[in-house]
């Protein structure tokens, strides 16, 4: 009984202090929305609009007809003519284009009999992903006639695009960011807020009252995971107000996953605070987590494509398996039980970095 | 069952790696008394406070406070002492009211009378006007009332102030020890470390510690009368020279200017001191008088932090 209201004595606190420290509060709305904006918009892998440069030494009606037909694709913007494959080749190196289309003059026959490809693309391979989209084009269907259904040879394999259809890059990015942004205010917020009070002489003070290390570190989370769960309500209006990414699954089982991922990064916060003396290093320590969740997460690159070493560093970091669970449940209409190894990850984690947080943090000065 | 000291130690010690912060100190602090620690900085006070409340563990030694066991019964004993850090603690960002209210919930103050205490602290301590304002923009000696305030809040047995009056002027520092007498009338136990002489003088008792050491204690008046020292003071026209023709005499411990007077110590020992000093002075040909005084707090604190050998100037 007298716990719990020392425990809401320190949770009061934090709340009233929270809701003066200007900077702070507009971290909790300000950085979900801009983050969302800033990577909902800028990352795009769907690539479109690639400029190109035209050779067309064959100057045929077919051939002409093509060069329209690849336009309407809007894969590729074209920006300039040419004569001659070496001068695509120059544009390619100054970097004016991407994509340089070679029609040589035997186009209508090649088309005809097949046996050559007709058109040669010159593309900037040191982008992989400019290179994917380019391999794309050659699914392009393209006869004779306008309304012929494709090209003759039969595909051996076709590929069914499943839970993003349209190839919507942000339909698999917000489900990542929520990770991200996550990671990045729940851990800063926490790491922040022991350290803070050591600083400011007010630790010497609590400690010497009857509150208790556990006590304490409850009361300073309880706030925050209120905190993680309307980050979390923000960053999925902004994702279906402006990116129409979409909850196939059940809320309430990416709000269960959002609680042992928010749990899981409030107590590696309070870790982090015991371990630092100084605000500057315990946010040294929060950006030092921070970048392998964004780039061993499987936020930015697929995770089966990563060297084992940074596999075995990713399966540690809580924000992979929340990834793994939102774009499970988002995208996939996965149910939580489904996915179970990683919330069981998650609250595991969520234990042992509190227990080792309460461990580390004593009620003594020395 | 009461003891009758509010604390007691037997050896505390505290190492920090090479350096001796309290060595081998020994204490008793009679309940409902008002004990001072005089020394200056670095000389142990608030590390000797740190470890009877539990905030740093002893090195070596004991020390029972309020009848619990220290550091081992810490968490016990936290309900029953105030303390008072040397640096202000409480929260800048909050309100004087809402850092009352906060202390209020987290000693479990019985709710009912909430209210009334936190009104009867604000009255008392002279925070009415500021109890809206937050504690971080008020004056030093604002914060140090809302300091005492929040440390009494809980009617604390025993209660631990860390130089509570180094940031406040001399009429806040007058109010504050006005406000300490009456604790202790009321029957609290209060341990105050101070390096001002006069604020010294006001304990009922005291500690002198010099390098984690204490080299005395005892009432003022007990300290005054056993400093095994013989007080000159010199009255000279010229005091500066006067120092240095008295630093001369072999049997001079010390000798401090104060304005145009000079405070010379000698040992008991030594029958003629008055005479000593005049002798040396008249052949120096300078115009002072000298005559024999009564130890001050301050005297007693140059005779006893006196290292063998050492002469102050």
């Amino acid at each position: 009984m007298k716990s719990l209201s020392r425990i809401f004595a320190i949770l009061l606190k934090e709340v009233r202090q929270l809701r003066r420290d200007r900077l702070t509060f507009g971290m909790v709305v300000g950085l979900p929305v801009m983050q969302m904006l800033l990577f909902g918009y800028a990352i795009n892998t769907d690539v479109r609009n690639l400029k190109t440069a035209v050779a067309d030494q064959a100057n045929t009606h077919l051939s002409r007809q093509f060069v329209t037909e690849l336009a309407q694709t809007q894969v590729v913007d074209i920006v300039a003519g040419a004569d001659s494959p070496r001068q695509l080749e120059a544009l390619l190196r100054d970097g004016s284009i991407s994509i340089g289309v070679f029609i040589p003059h035997d186009f209508d026959r090649r088309i005809v009999d097949r046996t050559r490809a007709a058109t040669h693309l010159l593309v900037d391979g040191s982008d992989p992903t400019i290179l994917g989209v380019a391999n794309q084009l050659r699914a392009m269907p393209f006869g004779f006639d306008a309304g012929d259904t494709g090209p003759v040879a039969p595909q051996v394999i076709e590929v069914r695009p499943y839970y993003n259809p349209e190839r919507r890059t942000p339909v698999n990015i917000v489900p990542g960011l929520m990770g991200v942004i996550l990671t990045m205010t729940m851990i800063l917020f926490t790491a922040v807020a022991i350290v803070r009070e050591r600083e400011r002489g007010n630790l010497e003070l609590l400690i010497n009252t009857p509150v208790s290390s556990a006590e304490l570190m409850i009361g300073k989370v309880v706030p925050y995971i209120l905190i993680g769960m309307l980050q979390l309500a923000l960053i999925l209006a902004v994702g279906r107000l402006l990116f129409d990414v979409p909850v196939r699954g059940s809320i309430v089982d990416l709000y269960l996953a959002a609680f042992a991922f928010i749990a899981a990064n409030l107590a590696l916060g309070l870790f982090i605070s015991t371990a630092a003396r100084t605000q500057f290093q315990a946010m040294q320590m929060t950006v030092f987590i921070l970048l392998p969740s964004i780039l061993l997460s499987g936020f930015m690159f697929p995770f089966e494509g990563m060297p084992l070493v940074a596999q075995w560093l990713g399966e540690v970091l809580p924000n992979t398996h929340f990834i793994r669970l939102t774009r499970g449940i988002m995208l996939r209409d996965a149910s939580i039980a489904d996915l179970y190894p990683d919330v069981g990850y998650l609250l595991g984690f969520a234990l042992v970095a509190m227990t080792g947080a309460a461990l580390r943090f004593t009620k003594r000065l020395d | 069952m009461n003891r009758e000291f509010a604390i007691e130690a037997r050896g505390l010690t505290k190492r920090f790696g090479d350096l001796v912060a309290v060595s081998q100190l020994d204490l008793d602090v009679p309940r409902g008394e008002i004990y001072g620690f005089l020394g200056p900085n670095g000389s142990g006070k608030s590390t000797t406070i740190r470890m009877l409340c539990g905030l740093l563990m002893p090195s070596d030694g004991e020390a029972v406070v309020l009848d619990t066991e220290v550091p081992g019964d810490a968490r016990r004993l936290k309900p029953r002492i105030g303390y008072m850090t040397q640096k202000f603690s409480l929260f800048g960002d909050m309100t004087v009211h809402e850092n009352l209210q906060f202390i209020a919930d987290i000693y479990s103050y019985p709710r009912r009378e909430r209210a009334a205490r936190i009104q009867e602290l604000l009255e008392r301590y002279n925070l009415r006007d500021q109890q809206k304002q937050l504690a971080g923009t008020m004056s030093g000696g604002q914060k140090q009332r809302l300091a005492l305030a929040c440390a009494v809040l809980h009617h604390p047995e025993l209660l631990l102030l860390d130089e509570p009056t180094s940031a406040v002027d001399p009429q806040s520092r007058r109010d504050f020890w006005a406000a300490l007498f009456r604790l202790a009338e009321a029957g609290t136990t209060i341990l105050v470390s101070t390096h001002y002489m006069d604020e010294a003088e006001r304990c009922h008792r005291l500690a002198i510690l010099d390098q984690g050491v204490k080299v005395a204690d005892g009432t003022p008046s007990e300290l005054q009368a056993s400093t095994g020292m013989h007080v000159i003071e010199v009255i000279a026209s010229d005091p500066y020279h006067a120092q240095v023709v008295i630093s001369e005499i072999p049997e001079v411990a010390s000798v401090t200017q104060l304005g145009v007077r000079l405070r010379v110590l000698i040992p008991d020992a030594h029958s003629e001191p008055t005479r000593t000093v005049d002798a040396a002075l008249r052949s120096a040909g300078l115009d002072a008088q000298a005559s024999l005084s009564s130890a001050t707090l301050e005297d007693v604190f140059v005779a006893v932090t006196l290292q063998p050998g050492r002469r102050a100037a």
